[in-house]
């Protein structure tokens, strides 16, 4: 009977219907906290832990699922194009907003991390928290973080961003589209930008812009930043 | 056409890791796939409405591919129970703060 439950089709089947339910209550109640992708992690989460079904072999098809995390990327040059026109005219501000993001997400997460006295394994996994799990992995992994922390704590990032993202940007009086998407795709990636769409087409085009940008921009700032933490935290 | 339309996207994404690996980039394929594309449409190379199909197919339902990553959150509940004062709170407050700051000072950079 195990074998049913530990097979990949098993794994995608709960998958699809854990987020399929997640979606149905977000809809239904509309409430910020019931996240589809926080409810239904807490719910795939929970089953495992229930049923005893083994991580490593609920992945094995959940892997097949998250491979698409690959084209789906790629699938933002498409909103990305659609609003070129709308981009290009803002080239300094999108440039300037990037790089800030990229030095602040990665000195904020890491250098707070650190004051309090995290390890250094895991200020390292939590520096690239802001960016797309393929790339935050690549750069946990140079500067001797735990690449799998680190693809954790970024959806966790992405759901928080998400989560509170509307109402943080709305508390500092950001209402203008593209800063909106640009906020949420730089905070909170792929996650954000999933929730950024949903108010609009500029915002998502946005998002998938600084999920780019901020994604390059952090590959190159954080190993330097990273030395320069251990440099003045860890004397 | 969703065919046409997957076949582009994967083109893409299998060209990108081809870059990616090929120079030695620190950026993955994905990103380099996503560039590619862009830049591509922006040439008149690919044609928007034959890769549209699959493409919005892929952005609409991007959240669910986070799924079985999240739930591996599982694997570290060790680690969390350890260290999750500063883990949480790091993570927090870097969230807000870039939250905050993009989204200021693009606007800021806007309204000039």
């Amino acid at each position: 009977m195990m074998g049913f439950f530990t097979s990949k089709a098993f794994s995608v089947f709960v998958t699809f219907f854990a987020f399929y339910v997640a979606q149905r209550i977000y809809q239904r109640f509309k409430f910020f906290w019931l996240n589809p992708v926080l409810l239904s992690i807490l719910g795939l989460m929970a089953f495992l832990t229930l049923t005893g079904i083994p991580y490593e072999d609920y992945f094995q098809g959940g892997q097949i699922i998250s491979f698409f995390l690959g084209p789906a990327v790629v699938a933002l040059g498409v909103p990305l194009y659609v609003q070129m026109e709308e981009i290009r005219k803002r080239g300094r501000a999108i440039g300037v907003s990037m790089a800030v993001a990229a030095v602040v997400g990665v000195l904020s997460a890491a250098g707070t991390a650190a004051l309090l006295g995290a390890s250094l394994p895991v200020v390292a996994s939590i520096a690239p928290k802001s960016v797309t799990t393929p790339i935050a992995m690549g750069i946990a992994e140079k500067i001797g973080g735990i690449p799998s922390l680190t693809a954790a704590i970024v959806i966790a990032t992405g759901i928080l961003g998400a989560v509170i993202g509307p109402g943080v940007l709305r508390l500092c009086g950001v209402r203008h589209p593209v800063a909106f998407g640009l906020a949420m795709g730089a905070a909170s990636h792929g996650i954000g930008t999933a929730r950024a769409v949903e108010e609009g087409e500029v915002q998502g085009a946005a998002g998938g812009l600084a999920i780019c940008l901020n994604g390059i921009a952090t590959a190159v700032v954080t190993p330097v930043l990273m030395k320069l933490i251990v440099l003045w935290v860890r004397p | 056409m969703m065919v046409r339309s997957l076949s582009i996207i994967f083109g893409f994404l299998a060209l990108g890791d081809a870059v990616s690996y090929g120079l030695a980039l620190p950026i993955p394929g994905n990103v380099i796939g996503m560039m590619l594309l862009t830049f591509s449409l922006c040439r008149g190379w690919v044609d928007l409405r034959s890769v549209k199909p699959a493409a919005d197919l892929f952005v609409q339902n991007m959240a669910f591919f986070f799924v079985p990553p999240g739930v591996g959150l599982l694997l570290y509940l060790d680690l969390l129970s350890r260290e999750w004062v500063p883990l949480v709170v790091a993570y927090v407050v870097s969230t807000v703060v870039v939250l905050g700051v993009v989204g200021w000072v693009t606007q800021k950079m806007e309204r000039r």
